[in-house]
């Protein structure tokens, strides 16, 4: 079994409608690195904690009520924009993945995801 | 919906199972709904607008479920989980299926129906059931969608 990532002293917001995915998400995060992991189930309570948070890295749905991820990645830019977004959706043309990153997210990938290709976007978002 | 189009969402729950586990399902050819029978434990719908409209659902067992959640290392098997669960996966299949159909294929915010409750399938759609095996474990994707 691989190794979870590596992400000591990030900060990780985790955005996704789904309680799964989120927690998903969070167990290929390194559990004993010294990391804070936030979730958040919505656009509006992401921004939310995004804002209080200050995250390195966010990981963002797109198809969720009260606010898209896509509107969520311009206005989080808006707050910060050396902010590292990976949009993660089950949407998968072109359009929407070319769309999330014109609108600034760093990387995009596509559901259903296996924990290697997880991890191998997250290493790609923490190179400098 | 024809053939090709329903080889989409085919393809798609092969393609989710397999990422899922080393185990394949067995999707066997889609069938006119007749009625409405199949409809097991926890049921998830998605909303479809756009050049299609309609629902898509997935409906699974309890057994089904609880070994998916197995598989994404999920320790707790509840009731919030499995309906979090059949909603992810009709979302995830149907969110896929803009691999094929573009994004005009607008898909809403995934939703559960009530435990155990038939899906309101709108009667001027033809619906169509496609079965679904996964380590000895039925579920079912419904696709009532019109163009």
């Amino acid at each position: 079994m691989n190794a979870p990532l590596k992400v000591s002293g990030l900060k990780v917001l985790i955005v996704d409608d789904s309680l799964i995915i989120r927690r998903t998400i969070q167990r290929q995060l390194d559990e004993n690195a010294v990391s804070e992991v936030a979730m958040a189930s919505n656009g509006v309570e992401a921004l939310q904690l995004f804002r209080q948070q200050e995250p390195d890295i966010v990981t963002l749905d797109i198809t969720m009520p009260k606010m898209d991820g896509l509107t969520c990645v311009e206005e989080m830019l808006r707050i910060n924009s050396e902010a590292r977004i990976l949009v993660i959706s089950a949407l998968a043309d072109k359009r929407t993945a070319l769309d999330a990153l014109k609108r600034g997210a760093q990387a995009f990938l596509c559901k259903p995801f296996t924990p290697d290709e997880l991890r191998e976007v997250f290493q790609e978002l923490l190179e400098p | 919906m024809n053939e090709k189009d329903l080889q989409v969402f085919v393809d798609g729950t092969v393609h989710y199972f397999s990422q899922l586990s080393a185990e394949p399902p067995v999707v066997d050819a889609p069938y006119l709904l007749e009625d409405k029978s199949e409809v097991l434990d926890y049921t998830g719908a998605i909303g479809v607008s756009g050049a299609e409209k309609g629902y898509v659902f997935f409906t699974a067992s309890r057994n089904m479920l609880t070994d998916l959640l197995h598989n994404l290392g999920e320790p707790q098997a509840r009731r919030a989980e499995y309906r979090d669960l059949v909603c992810e996966v009709a979302n995830t299949i149907s969110g896929n299926a803009r691999r094929a159909f573009g994004s005009n294929f607008v898909i809403s915010v995934p939703f559960v129906l009530d435990d155990g409750s038939e899906p309101e399938i709108p009667r001027e759609s033809k619906s169509f059931v496609i079965p679904i095996v996964w380590s000895s474990h039925k579920a079912f994707l419904i696709i009532a969608l019109q163009s």
